[in-house]
């Protein structure tokens, strides 16, 4: 009798927890957002709606780079420095027009993406090193590139970071899209499901015939195409280019939220809505700080707070 | 005498299993006590509780006379029971010397480690075992059978009263196998007492004493060797007649009973021409027919697993061919493997074979995936048909197709890794020991399943350790040593003792004179 | 165990192969592969150009990589024992801050503030990690969250610089022997002790064993859990005094300071031959990588006509490098 009385406190506990570990960030993204709504003058205004979208957009999209790399247990430390060499080159081509100069933004992020790629998948680098390599190196290269902040007047580029659509800044519907294309790349291609594979067992996926090291080099050459797009937008928002700090510890906030999101550092799951939630969980929570007249410091703190909640949630109960 | 380690109804559960049952167990001092039984019968849970990895759930263990309960190995330890298992748990980047005395290393007043008096103590304890070596070397530079000696000397050479040893001799060469019994008889006599697991029914009726039986996690015999037949061992096992077991043989296989299936003239279904691979592979060549079960014999560290993952192009190779169906495969790669119809079921399930973070649906359809998808869009209406065909099929038993695998037990685990190939429908499957470690019933499905496939015409390739699988099982055996083909067995040729004759080479006729 | 030993060593005792001598070779070179990289680079840089190889530039590196050192002593730890600590440059500077913020109160002051803040959040990672099991990773990124923020509330948002105006703190941080600054006594010292820590001491063994085969470390009795806790800690400690030392040399607690410092450390200690997955390495090796990466700094700026942007190219690509430089030895020894 008392052992089936364990038994059911038990489950019952597992059940929260795998409860907390599937939905909790949308619960805190919703406690924040009514939290908010009570106590936070001019919260529900279309400007500050449109203010706080504008500001996550990057940080979603290289997010959803960074959790395609989580999810084959490995990491990608380079995105924000991808970032800075896409605001340098685009601002150097944009003599050739705004679309040339984006293309080759995007271009040299998928070289840097493919280098990345090789070391780990070809030369069996680990991604922390690899990409720890990169993230000097390709942040040098920028700045070598375009010193100092430059200025730009191409009103083609300006349109892009400024102009709305229905009401929806343009940003902001990149990234929309971008998480659409992504979820399903994720859940229906074969692609999608082989990259989750990997990250789950990589030996197994061998044997199995999946054809990992091609896959593995198009994950971070995605993730290097992501980066600059995100560099791309962010550049035309401030309608200058500045490799010197764009991007700078953008690769923290994106790990903070896929991890946030409940994708696990271990690889063999990706979450995608998770990871934008994620992402709009940190945004959410350093703006309601700001509002409040808290000073930095307590956002990185409650950050680090919140981070190791969702990693005790999320992680690994024991298996057979 | 007074037992030295006592057991008395002891049970432990698990979710959905109970794995022992009231089991009661005493083992006396400078008795070799041997304790068998399937998998799946408890003995490991029932050393893992003896060594203080688990608690039981009732019952009481006594050691020298006393109730003791140990919250973990390291406590067993510091009381005296050491065990040794059948994975090396030591440290591969150390030293010999330092993996050996690890925790008890020699120090002066001020807590230094005196290195050369700890490699000149290391050097002594294992020339003790008959092994000379540089004892500064890194452990992984030695062969696994070393290793284990190694690890057997640290687990003795604590002052202990009780060594548990599990699967000792599977990685041992024969000579360090006699080492081993040497070492046992010098346990015996400075009255240690011995726990001796394992499948080798030969070697315990050399060294132990006494047996006791597990079965479904009760004690199903316990008492002396001596006057106990081995065809009655056997059938205490398996709770089997013990003419039941003398007629149809210990596994589910009945390929003894037919005639051989081999059509002469047909081409092979599978060949592999004399596959080499520095250190590993020496020339190995190998036929297998359609129909057709060629058993790989042989030791561990022999090459079996080392044939078969080279086979599929899992293994680099130096030389050789490998033709699946008269089409000699041009690209050493899993993927062309797969495509001509060659398939591997891996040895280590957990490390090369599920996925765990996937569901069984998903590790079903894992290498089935190119096929089950159009444009790169995944169909999930083929892939249910797949996977419910073979759930059926090979009556997988989980909660849904979309439970985690990590979930299921080791023979349903393995019957999804089977249905993975199986749903590539492959004209030759290479199976690497299909049923170590799964349960009784899981592995007769698992048995007759291999079968059934041989009669459909695949060519299987079965690289068993367990030799009545082997013997049974297999129309021709292949036996490999050191990584080369020391023979081949037909027919009538197909027994244990002429498989382990072949295994020990001439080592066989200088057994005699010792 | 000893009597009677006729039975065991009348049968043939058999010697297992000896390793090839190249295989040997192999394996010396990963060890201790930084240093030979380190002596071939300062040679070339020698022959390379004049203003090199002199003693005041010799000088000049070693002050300014002892912060580094002192803070990879730590990292080498953590990393041997298979973890990570991304924490080091938060620690780095909060420590840093601390001790200026305590120096009034003296020298011992000034150390004991940083070394018992940073010590006791070194702590708290260690016991996350290894008593629940939440990946290293994560954990100490999320130190290195906490700890900046914590930095940023003592020191008003960063706005606050606290001077060191007690000459015996700094002379902690500036006090020369030999040309040599009093940091950089006290990091070597420290090496050294951290070497005999690790070579030669059953904790050291420890921390192999965990780093090497946790599972096997946990059959073979070592304490697991006291291991992870005290490189953590070792790692946070470590940090929070090359941040006073730094304060104390700086006289005063920049609060800018520390940003990706853990990258660098890791980096030296990676490039030192201590393989990320954990179980090898050594203290040499990584004193070896610091070393490499304040000589690479010295050349560039030999060059002097190359920005600190292109400098960071350099590293970069000297890093990779470096890295697939040991994993190919790290293969060719595996065959």
């Amino acid at each position: 009798m008392s052992d089936l009385t364990l038994n059911l406190s038990q489950l019952h506990r597992e059940r929260v927890l795998a409860w907390l570990q599937e939905y909790g960030v949308y619960v805190a993204v919703g406690a924040l957002l009514v939290f908010n709504v009570m106590f936070t003058p001019h919260f529900l205004s279309a400007a500050n709606f449109r203010t706080q979208l504008v500001q996550v957009s990057p940080i979603v999209i290289v997010s959803l780079a960074m959790a395609l790399v989580i999810g084959t247990q490995g990491i990608d430390l380079s995105v924000g420095s991808v970032m800075a060499l896409a605001a340098a080159v685009v601002v150097l081509y944009l003599g050739y027009g705004a679309v040339p100069a984006i293309v080759a933004a995007l271009v040299a992020g998928a070289l840097v993406g493919a280098t990345g790629g090789a070391l780990v998948a070809y030369l069996d680098i680990q991604p922390i090193v690899a990409t720890l390599a990169l993230l000097v190196g390709i942040r040098g290269l920028a700045n070598v590139l375009v010193p100092q902040l430059r200025e730009f007047r191409n009103p083609d580029l300006i349109a892009l970071g400024s102009d709305t659509f229905l009401g929806v800044p343009f940003v902001v519907l990149v990234a929309a899209a971008l998480t659409v294309v992504v979820a399903l790349v994720v859940r229906r291609t074969t692609f999608g499901r082989q990259i989750v594979a990997i990250g789950g067992n990589r030996a197994a996926s061998e044997l199995s015939g999946l054809p990992v090291r091609p896959i593995l080099l198009a994950v971070y050459v995605i993730s290097g195409v992501l980066a600059a797009g995100a560099g791309v937008l962010a550049t035309a928002r401030l309608q200058a280019s500045d490799p010197t700090s764009l991007g700078l510890f953008m690769e923290l906030s994106a790990i903070t939220a896929v991890v946030v999101g409940g994708t696990p550092l271990s690889g063999g799951r990706i979450r995608v809505l998770g990871t934008v939630m994620g992402a709009l969980l940190m945004q959410l929570l350093s703006a309601t700080l700001i509002k409040h007249d808290l000073p930095q410091s307590w956002t990185q703190m409650v950050q680090a707070g919140i981070i190791l909640v969702a990693v005790y949630a999320t992680r690994e109960r024991g298996t057979r | 005498m007074e037992p030295v380690l006592e057991a008395e109804g002891i049970s432990k559960r698990f979710p959905g299993v109970q794995a022992l049952d009231g089991v009661s167990f005493a083992v006396l001092p400078g008795e070799v006590h041997a304790l068998v039984g399937e998998n799946g019968a408890g003995k490991s849970t029932l050393v893992k509780i003896l060594t203080g990895a688990y608690r039981p759930d009732s019952g009481e263990l006594r050691y020298l006379g006393r109730p003791v309960s140990f919250s973990s190995p390291l406590e067993a330890r510091a009381a005296g029971i050491a065990a040794v298992h059948q994975e090396v748990n030591l440290v591969p980047m150390l030293s010999v010397g330092r993996n050996l005395l690890l925790g008890r290393e020699p120090r002066n007043r001020l807590g230094i480690i005196k290195l050369r008096k700890l490699y000149e103590t290391a050097a002594r304890q294992l020339a003790e075992y008959g092994i000379r070596t540089d004892v500064r070397r890194q452990l992984r530079t030695l062969g696994v059978g070393v290793q284990q000696m190694v690890a057997l000397a640290r687990a003795v050479s604590v002052d202990g009263r009780v060594v548990i040893l599990d699967e000792p001799t599977s990685s041992l060469h024969p000579r360090e196998v006699r080492t081993l019994f040497g070492v046992i008889e010098g346990l015996r006599r400075t009255g240690v007492a011995v726990i001796y697991v394992s499948h080798r029914l030969e070697e315990l009726y050399q060294i132990c004493d006494r047996v006791t039986v597990l079965r479904d996690g009760r004690v199903a015999h316990t008492g002396p060797l001596g006057g106990l037949d081995r065809l009655e061992l056997v059938s205490l096992m398996l709770g089997r007649d013990t003419s039941e077991v003398r007629n149809t043989g210990t596994t589910r296989f009945s390929r003894r009973l037919r005639s051989p299936q081999n059509r002469p003239g047909e081409p092979p279904v599978l060949q592999a021409s004399r596959l080499r691979r520095r250190r590993l592979l020496h020339d190995v060549s190998l036929q297998v027919h359609a129909g057709e079960v060629v058993g790989l014999g042989g030791l561990l560290g022999s090459g079996r697993t080392e044939t078969v993952r080279a086979m599929v192009g899992a293994l680099p190779l130096d030389a050789g061919q490998v033709t699946v169906a008269g089409f000699p495969l041009r690209r050493r790669t899993p993927a062309a493997a797969i495509r001509a119809g060659l398939s591997l079921l891996p040895e280590d399930r957990k490390a090369d074979g599920i996925v765990p973070s996937l569901s069984v649906r998903e590790n079903i359809a894992l290498a089935a995936l190119p096929r089950l998808s159009r444009a790169g869009l995944v169909s999930e209406q083929r892939i249910d048909q797949i996977v419910e065909t073979f759930i059926k099929r090979l009556r997988i038993k989980a909660a849904s197709p979309h439970q985690k695998v990590a979930e299921l037990s080791g023979g349903n685990q393995q019957k999804v890794l089977l249905a993975r190939w199986l749903a590539l429908h492959p004209k030759a499957l290479l199976l690497d020991e299909p049923t170590r470690g799964i349960d009784v019933g899981a592995k007769a499905e698992v048995q007759l399943l291999v079968e059934e496939l041989a009669e459909a015409g695949l060519g299987i390739v079965l690289v068993s350790s367990d030799l009545d699988e082997l013997v049974e099982g297999s129309d021709r055996v292949v036996v490999l040593r050191d990584g080369a083909v020391v023979g081949e067995l037909h027919g009538d040729d197909v027994t244990e003792e002429k498989i382990m004759a072949a295994i020990a080479g001439h080592d066989a006729s200088r057994h005699d004179d010792e | 165990m000893t009597d009677d030993t006729t039975t065991l060593a009348s049968s043939t005792p058999w010697v297992p192969d000896r390793p090839a001598r190249w295989e040997r070779v192999g394996y010396l070179l990963q060890q201790h592969g930084a240093v030979i990289v380190l002596v071939a680079v300062v040679g070339f840089g020698t022959i390379a150009f004049d203003s090199f190889a002199t003693a005041e530039n010799a000088r000049s590196i070693v002050v300014s990589s002892s912060f580094l050192a002192l803070i990879a002593i730590g990292m080498t730890f953590v990393i041997i024992s298979g973890g990570i600590d991304l924490s080091v440059g938060s620690l780095f500077v909060l420590g840093g801050v601390l001790a200026a913020y305590a120096s009034p109160a003296g020298p011992l002051a000034a150390l004991a503030l940083p070394l018992a803040v940073c010590g006791a959040i070194g702590l708290g990672q260690g016991l996350l990690i290894a008593r629940t099991g939440m990946a290293p990773f994560i954990v100490t990124l999320a130190g290195l969250l906490g700890a900046r923020g914590l930095m940023l509330a003592i020191s008003d948002e960063g706005a606050t610089t606290y001077l060191v105006r007690d000459p015996a703190v700094a002379a902690l941080g500036q006090a020369e022997l030999f040309g040599l600054t009093c940091p950089v006594y006290i990091t070597i010292g420290l090496a050294l002790l951290g070497m005999v820590l690790l070579q030669r001491t059953r904790f050291g063994q420890n921390v192999y064993a965990v780093g090497g085969n946790e599972e096997a470390a946990v059959l073979m009795g070592v304490p697991v859990v006291r291991t992870k806790v005290l490189v953590y800690v070792m790692s946070g400690l470590l940090a929070g005094l090359a941040g006073a030392l730094n304060a104390a040399r700086l006289s005063s607690g920049v609060t800018i300071l520390g940003i990706g410092l853990e990258l660098d450390v890791i980096a030296a200690v990676v490039i030192g031959g201590t393989l990320l997955t954990g179980g090898a390495g050594g203290i040499l090796g990584t004193m070896a990588g610091v070393l490499l990466l304040g000589v690479i700094q010295s050349l560039i700026n030999q060059v002097g006509t190359l920005t600190s942007a292109f400098q960071q190219v350099v590293s970069g690509a000297f890093l990779a490098l470096v890295v697939i430089a040991q994993r190919q030895l790290s293969k060719a020894q595996r065959l």
